[in-house]
């Protein structure tokens, strides 16, 4: 691996060198490295167009790493994640694609991730998206993340995407099951006259299940976020889903909510909001010693945290 | 080190500030006086958060009008807010490093907190969002305050807003950074005790100095009924005794 595809690897994984415990590595379409363990064994799909990840039942404290790094200019891929993690499990998946462009070529990573979780398991998964070079060739990232959580199982997940992607659309599909816990944190930071399309759909389908889905965006620029959440409670559930957005400059955002109960006792709330930075928080800041351009980078990055 | 020059502020028609002349080197300065009089707008002007619309304002000597308020906090001069300000996603330890200009240093954020009666453990990691209380929200501000640790230290009306319990505790903090600061403090308050500590009063009535002078003349002349009443300044912790 070159030095910018180590740049890359920390800034999608916050990874400085092979990760410990299970990992693929994907750099230009192929494998760059990989690691199964005792309970996480990782299988190139049949098709090779992706991996196939088992967790063993029981697998706690446990990693997974799956990084991929897009260095052509004008490389294009649809890559197929599916991971099947057993039941009572409790473990962490580290996702994350990085795009340089620098050549004249668009570049696209198109990953669509299923997640099969079993009873009362337990997943952290951490997603981040990033674009850089200065070539006239665009970098495009659509993921899909499809959910499905067994009974009492729990998914955590944290995505985000921090920089430099000029268009995206975002799906996220989960279904959960009886006693089923989604907790979803999704960041957008869009600049210049780059365009998100987010749409976050999930299916309270089992008595007691939970999700609480915050989705932030900040659109700076001319850029465009359009952002949709929609929760269906099919049961005795709880669902909550938070939309919350800072707009700058001339940035645009549509947030829209739809919620759909077809169970009395159904419990849905959706909130959302869209302002500017409020003045007087960069006044505060102001008094710490921050100037105004600091403040906004400071409110920001707190924001996106 | 303190100088206010023929400082006026007009708005909407109004004059909320008329003609301010003040020479203020004091360790501990109170400002009270009637709702309305001018106080927070003073106190605003000298941070530079309001502009006024006549006169200048030096510090340590150096004209500071047309500075910037983060111009005045690299000065060393701190403000605390009156209502707290909240941010979604920002925590206690990112304000408190902020203030201090380093990174975080859990055994002095520690004691910043602890100053203020908030345990470290609790609150570092907290989000200062509206999950936080009125009174701790103020306990922060005034942490933060003491994180800045600068040569003035500005707050507008630290006790309002907060319960009877948290004020006796907030007393307290007051009486011991008046005693541990290197530099100045200067507060708006309406509270006896407060007052008593100060080193010296400026009593604020319709946007001009009726009184500055030291405290004792002045909390003796407050206590003659020599201001009356109509507000809470005179009284013993929101008593009011008419």
């Amino acid at each position: 691996m070159d030095e910018l595809e180590k740049r890359m690897l920390k800034e999608v994984a916050e990874l400085d060198s092979l990760p410990v415990g299970a990992f693929n590595i994907r750099s230009n379409g192929e494998s760059a490295g990989r690691c199964s363990t005792a309970n996480i064994q990782i299988e190139s799909r049949e098709s090779g167009d992706g991996i196939n990840v088992y967790f063993k039942d029981g697998t706690k404290n446990e990693s997974c790493h799956i990084p991929v790094i897009i260095s052509k200019s004008g490389h294009k891929e649809c890559v197929y994640n599916d991971f099947f993690v057993g039941s009572d499990c409790d473990v962490v998946i580290v996702a994350g694609c990085g795009i340089s462009n620098c050549g004249g070529h668009d570049s696209q990573h198109d990953g669509i991730h299923t997640f099969h979780i079993g009873k009362n398991s337990k997943v952290k998964y951490v997603e981040k998206h990033y674009g850089e070079g200065n070539g006239t060739g665009k970098r495009f990232m659509n993921p899909t993340t499809v959910v499905n959580l067994d009974e009492g199982a729990t998914m955590e997940m944290d995505t985000s995407q921090i920089a430099g992607i000029n268009d995206t659309y975002r799906i996220t599909k989960a279904v959960l099951g009886p006693g089923a816990t989604l907790i979803m944190h999704d960041k957008i930071l869009t600049n210049f006259d780059q365009t998100a399309k987010a749409e976050i759909t999930v299916e309270l389908n089992g008595d007691d299940s939970v999700c609480d889905i915050v989705s932030r965006g900040v659109a700076k620029g001319e850029s465009e976020q359009d952002v949709i959440i929609d929760i269906a409670g099919n049961a005795k559930c709880k669902g909550h889903a938070e939309c919350d957005s800072i707009i700058m400059d001339k940035g645009v955002i549509v947030a829209t909510p739809k919620l759909k109960a077809t169970c009395v006792d159904a419990s849905l709330i959706h909130e959302a909001a869209i302002g500017k930075i409020a003045g007087e928080q960069i006044i505060k800041l102001m008094t710490l010693g921050l100037n105004e351009q600091e403040a906004e980078q400071k409110i920001i990055e707190g924001f996106l945290r | 080190m303190l100088e206010l020059q023929n400082i006026s502020f007009h708005a909407d028609d109004k004059d909320i500030l008329k003609n301010i002349n003040l020479k203020i080197d004091d360790k501990f300065v109170a400002i009270t006086g009637p709702n309305g009089s001018g106080k927070s707008t003073l106190l605003k002007v000298i941070m530079g958060i309001i502009k006024p619309t006549e006169g200048r304002v030096l510090f340590d000597g150096q004209d500071i009008t047309d500075l910037e308020v983060y111009e005045r906090a690299n000065l060393g001069i701190s403000f605390a807010f009156q209502q707290p300000v909240r941010f979604k996603g920002l925590k206690v330890k990112d304000l408190l490093s902020i203030a201090a200009g380093e990174g975080v240093d859990v055994s002095k954020d520690c004691k910043y907190l602890s100053a203020v009666g908030l345990c470290a453990k609790d609150y570092l990691n907290r989000e200062i969002n509206d999950t936080l209380s009125g009174g701790e929200m103020k306990r922060i501000e005034i942490a933060m305050a003491a994180a800045r640790g600068g040569k003035l230290s500005l707050f507008d009306e630290p006790e309002a807003g907060i319960d009877l319990w948290s004020f006796q505790s907030l007393i307290k903090v007051f009486e011991n950074l008046r005693r541990v600061t290197n530099g100045n403090i200067m507060i708006i308050s309406h509270q006896e005790r407060i007052l008593e500590i100060a080193d010296k009063i400026i009593y604020l009535k319709d946007g001009v100095v009726d009184r500055f002078d030291e405290s004792a003349k002045i909390m003796s002349e407050l206590n003659m009924g020599r201001y009356g009443c109509g507000c809470a300044y005179s009284q013993k912790e929101g008593a009011c005794n008419g």
